[in-house]
């Protein structure tokens, strides 16, 4: 086993590990009660399989060729960015369309923090319409 | 060896795939089935380059961008559709 193909063999180790935590990530989003701890299977792990796919291919390809590929570099930024943002904003809305949580939820302390807010735009409604009077 | 572990990692995001549509096909509410998609975009973009090392080459990696693009403004548009129940807002106040 010369240099080269060790250097191959680190790339699919790294996309082999990275498919392993896809499809434990999968097995959460079916094994899960409610939306909030599927979103937490589905959004979390898949990132780091993506992370771990990219980076193995990214390093294939540096120590094969010797060429930096800045289309996955791109690719890794961006999945590493936008992944967990919209993991955060579909829970966002669910949260918001009042979606059912399991029975096992203890506590819910985004909801307090929510009234909270409610109120006080409410009452910021009310003193504009007063001024406008 | 390599061509072995290679094919091996696409028959599991296969099986993440397949294992993401019952998830859709069953999925109790909206949310569910929209982070079931997000979860099958992220994985495409991961098989597009297992693709592209197994047949060593870089001309696949142009997709795993767009693929990127798409499912992450596929997944805010319909978060925008859940919360607001509209996805373009018109302005009310001129």
């Amino acid at each position: 086993m010369n240099v080269s193909d060790i250097n191959e063999f680190l790339g699919a180790l790294l996309i082999l590990i990275g498919s392993v935590i896809s499809v434990i990530s999968a097995y959460g989003i079916i094994r899960f009660p409610d939306v909030y701890s599927r979103a937490h299977a589905a959004t979390k792990s898949s990132t780091l399989a993506v992370l771990l796919t990219l980076v193995g291919a990214f390093l294939y390809f540096l120590l094969t060729e010797g060429t930096v590929s800045i289309r996955l570099l791109l690719g890794i930024v961006f999945v590493f960015i936008t992944s967990p943002t919209s993991g955060h904003l579909i829970i966002r809305a669910a949260y918001k369309a009042n979606v059912k949580r399991t029975v096992t939820t203890i506590v819910d302390e985004l909801k307090d923090a929510y009234d909270e807010r409610e109120k006080k735009n409410h009452s910021d409604i009310t003193q504009h319409s007063r001024w406008m009077d | 060896m390599i061509k072995a572990m290679l094919l091996a990692s696409m028959v599991l995001f296969v099986v993440a795939i397949a294992i993401a549509l019952y998830s859709i096909i069953r999925g109790p509410s909206l949310p569910d089935r929209v982070i079931s998609l997000d979860f099958i975009g992220v994985n495409l973009i991961s098989i597009i380059a297992v693709t592209s090392v197994f047949f060593h080459t870089k001309a696949f990696l142009e997709v795993i961008l767009i693929l990127g693009i798409l499912a992450f403004i596929s997944t805010i548009a319909l978060s925008k559709y859940i919360e607001r129940g509209v996805i373009i807002e018109r302005k009310r106040h001129k």
